[in-house]
């Protein structure tokens, strides 16, 4: 990915701190940020509607995800995300119809329809097969970093990403400490959003500042605030390239919030305000981050009409491909238990 | 079992044949990582990799902090990116915190990815009492696994064995546990060939022919069943021992053909009798061949208490002996 910086296009826009960002990859930024709502909000429409059976979101998680996947190297880095992360998936690479055949668990699926929604694996993009266990790819993660260690493939690292609950997890500590030990090339990444469903972080943990945590182990921590897209590129890209070139494992806080409920199966009203949701809304990353292209001259309100009324018909599309691609057979569930030719008792 | 040319061989007990296969896989390939607790300088509290360190570097004889759900779940994450990690857990007592890595992640990895990404991993330890070992360095583990579809496990009883089917389980593309019965570890000595062979992972081995019934086992049982039965020949009672060697998948149909052909199985195992191995095999069997069955199925397994104690009494009440199992046996034949 080249890297240039941009004078702004207009005269009286507004300059910011754009740590490098070309205008093509501020647009190609925000276009990730969109795409993500636009599909997570087709997962609960399609919820809703009875067509498929659960759906997750991570709206308030888009400027920490849109940033972070500016910072990996599609060929060369490895993802280990967790199930909240569809916007780093589609910044690496992901395709809004991969999405749809996971949402609609259809055979085309990575996981031929085994696993639940924004759960991928694909190996050409470098992304991990996860599951939904709490803080279990924390060690997968490290592992691979210690093959690239171990392999002297210098140039590339491993971008771990978890939730705050996910910190309290004895192999979130095991994972990291390991990792420090060995001055392994990754990353890990908490999305703070505040919320693990209905437990707040002032229940899984007295220090409500996680990257402090770092120091504990002997490695650099930094806080970022998640709301800014550009900040959480910044951070994370410095982590990336410090692992990338034999400097160790970093610990990024991006402090961001999850709008809406846990999964379609929660109600959030059940455990947190109105109030404290419709305050947190006011920083919604997304309409931040098209105000500040808009006053930087970067992108103009006809353009951000043009991206998104492209990103909704990519998403219609994709939605009616999916949907019309077959389920897998039921003589699937007996694939890929083992290598070759094993036939599982019935 | 598939012998390489060389036709001569080494005496080895356990403890031998599990390091010689071990220094082997290191030096033959360098994907293979060993990762553990004291498994650098120490070698391994049973000194399996003694040396290692020095011929090998501490890159690839990697001693861990103590945290066995890491060592077994980094191991995963090397295995998905292309390295052959052998993990090994001191004791297998000492799993339990791996549980999730071994029971959600590794033996899912195939499954949930739909073969995009796999899990060629070795988990060894070992594992069984009758060593003093009180209630934390005497459990078996196999029950707690052997439920798991994505999971093979072996469990050898002799050193050619243990080398045969060690190196099936590096050469394994699935995560495979490799458990080392640690009384067996010095006790057993035998003839191991030399060279590199392999033997293939779900084939039991009956080790002794007889016709009035047939006696599943494995492990250090198997050394046991292989005395009674010995004894009972010297009465002209003839007892099919079968040494399962592989837990998970079972090798259904040789006992299968052999129950057919004795009509009566006891099956012995150290592990607690309640929904131990045992317990599977019985109802394979129940399912499979009753109408051959003349007499009901019998398991003598430990009872189910949570562990054998320290003292000698209460080691010896949980555990089983060869005269125990004579004491069965004979039941079974007159049955
Ligand atoms: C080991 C484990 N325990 C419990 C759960 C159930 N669970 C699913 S998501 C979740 C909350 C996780 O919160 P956090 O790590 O903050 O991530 P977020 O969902 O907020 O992004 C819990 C408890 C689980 N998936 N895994
Ligand atoms: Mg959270």
């Amino acid at each position: 990915m080249s890297v240039h910086n941009d004078a702004p296009s207009s005269a009286k826009a507004k300059a910011f701190e754009r740590h490098g960002l070309s205008d093509a990859q501020l647009i190609a930024m925000f276009r990730i940020m969109l795409a993500q709502r636009v599909l997570e909000n087709r997962g609960f429409q399609l919820n809703r509607q009875g067509k498929i059976p659960f759906a997750s979101a991570s709206e308030g998680h888009e400027a920490v995800q849109a940033g972070a996947a500016m910072a990996f190297e599609r060929g060369k880095d490895i993802l280990v995300p967790y199930y909240r992360d569809l916007g780093l998936e589609l910044g690496i690479g992901l395709t809004p119809y991969e999405v749809l055949l996971s949402l609609f668990a259809r055979a085309a699926d990575h996981s031929a329809g085994r696993q639940f929604p924004h759960h991928y694996a694909n190996r050409t993009l470098g992304l991990h097969t996860i599951s939904s266990v709490i803080a279990a790819q924390l060690p997968h993660a490290v592992g691979a970093a210690y093959a690239l260690q171990y392999r002297k493939e210098r140039g590339r690292a491993v971008l771990v990403t978890f939730g705050d609950g996910a910190t309290s997890e004895g192999e979130w500590h095991e994972s990291i400490n390991f990792a420090a030990v060995h001055a392994l090339p990754i990353v890990f990444l908490c999305e703070n959003n505040e919320w693990a469903i209905s437990t707040p972080l002032s229940k899984q943990t007295a220090q409500p500042d996680l990257y402090k945590r770092a120091e504990g182990y002997g490695i650099p921590g930094v806080m970022v605030d998640g709301m800014d897209a550009i900040a959480c590129y910044a951070a994370v890209k410095e982590a990336m390239d410090r692992a990338r070139c034999g400097g160790g494992p970093t610990l990024v806080e991006a402090k961001c919030y999850r709008f809406l409920s846990h999964t379609t199966d929660d109600d959030d009203r059940t455990y947190r305000s109105r109030e404290e949701v419709v305050e947190r809304r006011k920083s919604d990353p997304v309409p931040r981050f098209e105000a500040l292209l808009a006053e930087g001259g970067i992108l103009t309100a006809e353009d951000a009409q043009a991206l998104k009324r492209s990103i909704l018909d990519e998403a219609n599309q994709a939605t009616d491909r999916a949907e019309s691609m077959p389920y897998p057979l039921p003589q699937d569930l007996y694939d890929n238990v083992y290598a070759d030719g094993w036939q599982p008792w019935r | 079992m598939a012998v390489s040319s060389s036709a001569t061989s080494t005496v080895m007990n356990n403890v031998e044949a599990v390091r010689a296969t071990l220094y082997e896989a290191m030096k033959n390939d360098d994907r293979t990582v060993i990762i553990g607790e004291d498994v650098g300088p120490r070698g391994n509290v049973f000194l399996i990799t003694k040396d290692f360190i020095n011929e090998f570097g501490a890159e690839r004889v990697i001693d861990t902090p103590i945290a066995e759900a890491s060592i077994v779940g980094i191991a995963v994450g090397m295995a998905m990116e292309g390295l052959r990690p052998i993990a090994e857990i001191q004791f297998a007592d000492f799993i339990y915190p791996a549980f999730n890595q071994i029971v959600g992640e590794a033996a899912k990895t195939r499954y949930r990815s739909n073969g995009e990404y796999t899990c060629p991993l070795v988990i060894r330890t070992p594992y069984g009492g009758g060593v003093r070992g009180a209630l934390s360095h005497s459990v078996s583990i196999e029950a707690l696994f052997y439920h798991v579809p994505g999971l093979k496990i072996v469990a050898p009883a002799f050193p050619a064995d243990v080398k045969g089917l060690l190196n099936a389980a590096i050469d394994d593309p699935d995560p495979v546990m490799f458990l080392e019965h640690k009384k067996t570890y010095r006790l057993i000595k035998g003839e191991v060939p030399d060279g590199h062979y392999t033997i293939p992972i779900g084939k039991a081995n009956v080790l002794k022919e007889g016709s009035q019934l047939t006696v599943v086992s494995y492990g250090l049982y198997v050394h046991w069943a292989l005395e009674a039965a010995q004894q009972l020949q010297a009465d002209n009672l003839s007892v099919e021992v079968i040494d399962l060697r592989s837990i998970r998948p079972m090798d259904r149909t040789t006992i299968l053909n052999s129950v057919e052909k004795t009509r009566k199985l006891l099956i012995v195992h150290e592990d607690n009798k309640f929904g131990g191995i045992g317990a599977e095999i019985s109802a394979m069997v129940a399912e499979e061949a009753l109408f051959h069955l003349d007499a009901p199925i019998r398991r003598l397994c430990a009872p189910d208490v949570p562990a054998m104690g320290y003292a000698l009494p209460l080691e010896e009440e949980y555990m089983s002996s060869p005269a125990k199992m004579a004491a069965a046996m004979r039941e079974m034949v007159r049955f």
